[in-house]
């Protein structure tokens, strides 16, 4: 008897790949998970942490070594384990139809919690997650942070000795997923509960008593937030780019090299970078470009991303680097001789008696990067799906290069390129059929379709064999992205694209989107990660379907008051909860 | 000439797309032949009203020559079982009511003396009404039976009947119920194929995808239908192949008006199945809009029972049901050898219903958005 909650020495698990041999999910994983601690596993797409979850869960049995959960071999008995633990899913089984009460009553019912318990667990999980007033909603009327906290809820009907949670945060704004880490520290103070989450954001990570970062089904690094830290101490810096030149721009040409940098943001109107330990100076000098230097305190994001590039050797994320065919260098907003390519006036959807977009105005420049920001169920998607004509608009005028797309005549959709929310091309379909369709859907054939397609499966490193349905989060995202640039589009609307992908693909993304405004590509972009918001020329918060604020990133910082820092995810923070203060106050 | 060829280009991709992924997946591939050979071969089998056995049970309490011999005439015939000889009219209902027999025959006592006598000597037959069309198929039989003896004791009756049925000679049920299938049978998996090709998409969120692309609401249409409809007609054939060699049901019409009937048919159907799909939300409803329509479609379709029985109301709502039509013509090519002049009026309907509703899927398209 060690005392651990979780003991697992030389683990392995592999699964069929689909073009047949085997995948190594997991490969000869050792760790311990101590009692009564907030445990995280991080690490990119496909490195294992669900597959280790669902076996400590005892959902999967392990293909080699030992695996003892709460002193029990799971793999023996993972009845008598399931019985003492929780479990939530990344995506949780909540029945839309049924309200958040009975949703409650029907989970209370299958781990049969007696009928006395229920009466002070419900009230006390309706506390935590605030759901109180809402206990008569149907699940499916709840928004994305709200269901997340619902299907929490339901996790924890019954009290757990241990609760696994597979990235719980994934699609939840920052105020939801403020709420929800809150729930679940309460949970471990209180009640000393053991958890084990697996996480994409650092910042969660950070919270956590033991932090264990795995790659390729190996644990790359265990330790406290603060011990992972000390492994980039001296190497983390903040760079100030020049006057008139964006900080991504600068981000992206530090990105380009790899053998000094080792990761570099936007952050504050600064970029932050990671150095390599033994960087050539006059190499970094190259890099930098110029740009002012000076060091800055180290993040657990910064740990992370140093462990995986020395992992992967800098391989494994390096996508090719988008031709800039036009110098980067982003439209001045105020520029009174261009006009705008997307002019939104006193836009307003209403379904039913229910205001999803209340009068909303705005303009967005060629070339610009526009960030749509807002928590879950703001009216951001509203509003996208109204720009791309998929959704008629109840009052007001928008113009997408010079046409409502609702009425405009096909021609003019296809100068634009969507990319949605969830995975939305044919997953039964291969990369190549995939392509091919979209292609000859936007009137690309013969030899041009070939060449569009060939140099989209080039440039996005995608085989065009996989089965769509089957790739990682991080390559579907690609293939997203491959098949809305197909055509060539003046304006690239994406809804939350980076949502459920690690920080290296994020760092993909962004590097393809900063080559793309280069190019002159005006881009639309809706995100929950309040660091993206670095990336955008402008961007714009709403809340309740309220436009809240719109301004550069640091005209947003500016509004939110100068004690928030050069924190974005305070900043979004701090103006939602005054407008919402001034809301009440009114009412 | 360059945008129409075009306009064409992007349909064939959407026809691609489609195919692909009908035919990507081997257990859909499976589903799109296997269920259309099993119902036809379980219809061919199990569905016949052709009286070949039927369970009996006899009272004879003449115990005479006569009876012995009529007895004899009804178990030698082929279609008599004799299951229960009773000794007395008291057991009579428990046969019946267990259903051991569908009917019995009650000789009674006198029945050879009253025959000797030259008088007349009735017998008793008591049916299982609970299954009013197969009793009164067995006592029309048994009164063929009765007939064949009055005429052996040389009693012909005055008036004889000679009958002859055209197009189908021994009148065998399934040459009247099989034909039909073919677009019947084929129609189920039409409607539902078309009816979540839309509703799949938008569940999975394909279809916004596709909308924000340059294709217009015709260009989807035609792209959507095709597909299905090349599948609705291959079952169609399969169905036709096993009637025509496996069940050896003969053709005497022409095949090429047979076609012409079902592609207008299968339009028709995909027309309905779309326009459940553009409403459908997701594939649960598209399913059970689909199931929902598919009873009353068979039932007011002449397949089973003849429309001319139906009361006025309903014969008007035959109208709306391409498969009246279908039915109607499939048989009468099939069976009758029937020309376009004779089956011209059924296209009519048929064209009419995808005329409605394969617009009104296309407008859906765009106006049904959550």
């Amino acid at each position: 008897m060690t005392g651990a909650t979780v003991v697992a020495e030389g683990l392995q698990r592999s699964f069929e790949a689909p073009g047949g041999g085997s995948l190594r999910a997991i490969d000869t994983l050792s760790l311990t998970v101590r009692p009564g601690e907030l445990t995280a596993l991080v690490g990119p797409d496909g490195a294992g942490k669900t597959t280790l979850l669902r076996m400590i869960a005892g959902l999967l049995t392990p293909g080699g070594g030992r695996l003892e959960v709460l002193g029990t071999d799971v793999t023996r008995d993972p009845q008598r384990v399931q019985d003492r633990i929780s479990y939530m899913p990344q995506r949780f089984g909540l029945y839309e139809d049924l309200s958040v009460q009975e949703n409650l009553d029907l989970y209370a019912d299958l781990h049969r919690v007696p009928q006395d318990e229920r009466g002070p667990r419900f009230t006390r999980l309706l506390k935590m997650t605030d759901m109180a007033r809402f206990t008569a909603r149907p699940a499916g009327k709840l928004s994305g942070g709200m269901k997340q906290k619902l299907g929490l809820a339901c996790t924890l009907v019954r009290a757990p000795e241990l609760l696994l949670l597979d990235e719980p945060s994934v699609g939840v704004d920052p105020l939801s997923r403020r709420d929800l880490w809150a729930i679940v520290q309460q949970l471990v103070e209180d009640d000393g509960l053991s958890v084990i989450v697996s996480t994409a954001y650092m910042d969660e990570a950070a919270r956590c008593a033991q932090v264990h970062v795995m790659n390729h089904g190996r644990i790359l690094a265990s330790g406290t937030p603060k011990a992972l830290c000390a492994r980039v101490q001296g190497l983390t810096f903040a760079a100030v780019p020049p006057a008139g030149v964006h900080p991504r721009v600068l981000q992206a040409r530090m990105l380009a090299a790899p053998e000094v940098i080792v990761d570099a943001t936007p952050h504050g109107g600064a970029v932050h970078y990671v150095r390599q330990p033994q960087a050539d100076a006059a190499r970094l000098a190259e890099a930098l470009d110029g740009a002012a230097s000076a060091p800055r305190g180290e993040g657990l994001e910064d740990a992370f991303m140093l462990l995986l590039r020395q992992h992967d050797n800098g391989t494994h994320h390096a996508l090719p680097e988008p031709d800039e065919r036009t110098p980067a260098s982003a439209v001045a907003p105020d520029n009174p001789n261009v006009s705008p390519i997307i002019s939104v006036r006193n836009l307003v959807r209403r379904f039913g008696d229910f205001t999803a977009v209340a009068s909303t105005s705005f303009e967005v420049l060629p070339g610009e990067i526009f960030g749509l920001l807002g928590p879950n169920g703001a009216g951001k998607t509203t509003t996208f799906r109204m720009l791309c004509g998929l959704l008629p608009a109840t009052e007001g005028q928008l113009e997408v290069a010079g046409r409502d797309l609702r009425t405009a005549r096909a021609r003019a959709r296809a100068r634009i390129g969507y990319v949605a929310q969830k995975f939305s091309l044919y997953g039964n379909l291969s990369v190549r059929e995939n392509l091919e369709f979209f292609g000859g859907a936007y009137g690309l054939r013969g030899r041009a379709l070939r060449t569009q397609v060939r140099a989209a499966l080039e440039r996005f490193d995608l085989d065009p064999t996989a089965r769509s349905g089957e790739l990682p989060a991080g390559y579907k995202q690609r293939l997203a992205m491959a098949t809305g640039l197909l055509h060539a589009p003046q304006i690239l609307f994406l809804d939350e694209p980076t949502s459920g992908i690690d920080p290296l693909a994020r760092r993909a993304f962004w590097r393809t989107i900063t080559g793309l405004a280069g190019a002159g590509v005006t881009i639309i972009v809706t995100t929950h990660f309040m660091e993206e918001a670095e990336y955008c020329d402008r961007i714009a918060i709403q809340d309740a379907g309220e436009m809240l604020v719109i301004g550069t990133p640091q005209q947003v910082r500016d509004k939110a008051g100068a004690d928030r820092g050069t924190d974005m995810n305070a900043a979004f923070i701090g103006i939602v909860e005054q407008a919402r203060a001034t809301r009440e106050a009114a009412v | 000439m360059q945008d129409a060829l075009a306009w064409l280009a992007q349909i064939a991709a959407l026809i691609r797309k489609e195919f692909r992924d009908l035919f990507k997946d081997p257990s859909s591939r499976a589903l799109l032949l296997v269920p259309a050979i099993l119902q036809s071969l379980l219809f061919g089998y199990g569905a016949t009203y052709d009286l070949t056995h039927v369970p009996y049970a006899v009272l004879d309490q003449s115990r005479g020559a006569a009876s012995t011999r009529l007895l004899a005439s009804l178990d030698g015939g082929g279609v008599f079982t004799r299951v229960a000889t009773l000794d007395n009219a008291r057991q009579i209902a428990a046969v019946i009511d267990s259903g051991d027999a569908l009917l019995a025959l009650a000789i009674p006592a006198d029945f050879e003396a009253r025959l000797a006598t030259g008088r007349d000597a009735p017998l008793q037959v008591i049916l299982d009404g609970r299954n009013s069309a197969t009793a009164a198929a067995a006592a029309a039989q048994i009164a063929a039976v009765v007939g064949a003896v009055n005429v052996a004791r040389g009693h012909a009756p005055l008036v004889t009947i000679d009958r002859r049925a055209w197009f189908n000679p021994n009148l065998e049920s399934r040459w009247n119920l099989m034909p039909p299938l073919i677009a019947a049978l084929s129609m189920i998996q039409t409607l539902l194929l078309s009816a979540l090709s839309v509703a799949r998409e938008r569940e999975q969120g394909t279809f916004d995808q596709l909308l924000v692309t340059p294709l217009t609401p015709l260009q989807i249409l035609i792209g959507k239908a095709l597909p299905t409809m090349t599948v609705g007609i291959l079952q169609s054939t399969l169905i036709f192949l096993i009637i025509l060699f496996w069940f050896g049901i003969p053709m005497v019409g022409s095949v090429w008006l047979l076609y012409l009937g079902l592609a207008s048919f299968t339009l028709a159907s995909v027309g309905i199945g779309l326009s459940i799909s553009a409403v459908a939300l997701t594939m649960q409803q598209a399913m059970l809009y689909t199931f929902l329509i598919v009873m009353p479609l068979m039932l007011l379709s002449g397949l089973l029972t003849p429309i001319r029985n139906m009361p006025q109301v309903l014969q008007w709502l035959t109208y709306a049901n391409p498969l009246r039509f279908g039915v109607d013509l499939v048989r009468r090519v099939y069976l009758e050898g029937a020309g376009l002049a004779e089956v011209g009026a059924d296209f009519v309907p048929l064209l009419c219903v995808a005329a409605l509703t394969l617009p009104l899927a296309a407008w859906l398209f765009r106006h049904r958005l959550s």
